[in-house]
């Protein structure tokens, strides 16, 4: 071995040696910082880690664009829905006079509100895309009321991570971080367009999170958990697409 | 067999340790993002222009193939096996690593002027008729000379710098325009493309270009002698059997 060759081999041996122990911190920092995904294991463990981190670094405040008026699509598209079961047929038979949504878990007061509660608190339109994964999108106008002001008339407690919703409909349920939880367009959407949030599209209660894709905006909700750990809910993957093996953080 | 190699012929250094791993990890990632890339448009394989686009409207053009999702109006009565959730991870995972590599080549070419030096046209190649003459060449599936495998000839390099620095380049904004996280915080980059279904057609056909190099890279590399050219991008060395690369001939 000669001498250059000596000085490369010690070089790449130190580069190596601060490259691990640099990965090390990164991963401890991350764990700490809550920019780790409930779905960091796995092969595909490391990638999604760093698009869920890279995005709550770089655009934790950003909003989702808004479009004017005159593109609202004029036809938009109700993806498919699985057939309705018994509990969603008795509330649309009363036209959802009877739809509760409940709030649990870490809030100072757990409550239960109904649409015209809902329907009661400070409200907001947006005028943003649907985007679904498979690539198809369409653009509303959303009308409801902003999640944080549910969350805040419950006082969530200061060590609240994540909300967690679900669907009237079984095994439908997804979860997001404070972050998007408490981001201004994220919403309770109870209206579309010009009337009331029609079935297909998730009538009569939508949480919309305009900053991911369409399969984080669950229809048809009734329950709201706040939480500080995802591990107790079903698989501790944080919802049923991450379970049928899709990413948990829908922002890409 | 193509190529007149034995083991008694000499060798030649010829592509650098950094080029080779970069070069291979990027191949590795190509595949990974050409085969989940064609999973992910199985689920949608209409392409639209402009925001907004699906099911119900019209198409600027489609795939004439089975979907894997129900209610895509394909004309096939067949719905494919839907992969879209391990193929979305594998997609953005790859992506990761491939332009965390291009970052890091895009440092160490400019640094050592690698592509000053092997990209950019050589000095007495920078016209019109010489670039002409070894087009010709190319098309008449000429076998290059011994040569021409210590440089790359002016097409090769016109090739590179353009995979390099223009539909890399592109295929990533295009993809990063379709992320609704990141483009909440860029609008730009996806209001630039003339909107979201715009940049999925582009991210498209730029996919599209990208094969069309490895098909043409390929079978070049066939034509040139695929054994001596793959043992110059494995090993680094490559073997000659009349005369040395200039370089070699100087230093003796």
């Amino acid at each position: 071995m000669n001498k250059i060759s000596r000085r490369k081999f010690v070089a790449a041996g130190l580069a190596a040696t601060a490259g691990a122990s640099g990965l090390a911190a990164a991963a401890t920092l991350a764990k700490r910082y809550g920019l780790v995904p409930p779905d960091s294991g796995g092969i595909y463990g490391p990638g999604e880690t760093l698009t869920y981190a890279a995005q709550r670094l770089l655009t934790k405040h950003s909003l989702a664009r808004e479009f004017p008026r005159s593109m609202i699509s004029k036809v938009p598209f109700p993806n498919e829905l699985a057939p309705f079961n018994d509990a969603f047929k008795r509330q649309q038979a009363s036209g959802f006079a009877e739809w509760k949504l409940s709030i649990d878990g870490m809030v100072a007061q757990p409550t239960s509100l109904s649409l015209s509660d809902i329907r009661s608190l400070p409200a907001r339109s947006q005028i943003t895309e649907v985007v679904c994964e498979e690539g198809w999108s369409y653009i509303a106008e959303w009308i409801g009321t902003p999640l944080h002001e549910v969350l805040d008339a419950a006082g969530v407690l200061p060590q609240a991570r994540y909300v967690v919703y679900y669907s009237i409909e079984p095994e439908w349920w997804e979860s997001i971080d404070m972050a998007d939880a408490l981001h201004p367009q994220t919403m309770l959407t109870y209206a579309m367009n010009d009337g009331y949030l029609p079935v297909p599209f998730g009538g009569p209660l939508r949480l919309r999170v305009p900053r991911q894709l369409g399969y984080k905006s669950v229809k048809f909700i009734t329950r709201l958990t706040v939480t500080d750990s995802l591990k107790r809910f079903g698989k501790g993957l944080g919802g049923a697409n991450a379970e049928d093996g899709y990413a948990w953080y829908a922002g890409i | 067999m193509l190529d007149a190699v034995s083991p008694r012929n000499p060798e030649a250094p010829r592509h650098a340790l950094f080029v080779r791993v970069t070069h291979w990890i990027t191949t590795l990632c190509f595949f990974a993002l050409l085969i989940t890339g064609a999973e992910i448009v199985v689920s949608h394989p209409r392409f639209y222009w402009g925001e907004t686009g699906h099911d119900l409207t019209k198409p600027l053009f489609r795939i004439p193939i089975p979907a894997s999702r129900n209610l895509v109006p394909t004309g096939y009565r067949y719905v494919m096996p839907d992969q879209n959730g391990w193929s979305r991870y594998l997609h953005f995972e790859a992506a990761w690593v491939v332009v965390l590599t291009g970052i890091v080549y895009a440092i160490w070419g400019l640094w050592t002027g690698h592509f000053r030096s092997n990209l950019f046209p050589a000095p007495g190649d920078r016209s019109w008729r010489s670039f002409a003459a070894v087009m010709a060449r190319h098309i008449r599936l000429r076998r290059p000379g011994e040569a021409e495998g210590f440089a790359y000839n002016s097409v090769q390099r016109a090739t590179y710098l353009i995979v390099i620095f223009v539909l890399l380049p592109l295929v990533i904004c295009t993809g990063l325009a379709l992320s609704p996280g990141f483009n909440a915080a860029v609008p730009a980059i996806v209001n630039v493309l003339g909107g979201r279904q715009s940049a999925r057609t582009l991210h498209f056909f730029v996919s599209g270009l990208l094969l069309l190099f490895l098909l043409v890279h390929v079978a070049m590399i066939v034509l040139a002698g695929f054994t001596n050219r793959m043992r110059a991008m494995i090993s680094g060395r490559i073997s000659y059997a009349v005369s040395p690369p200039p370089t070699l001939q100087e230093r003796t």
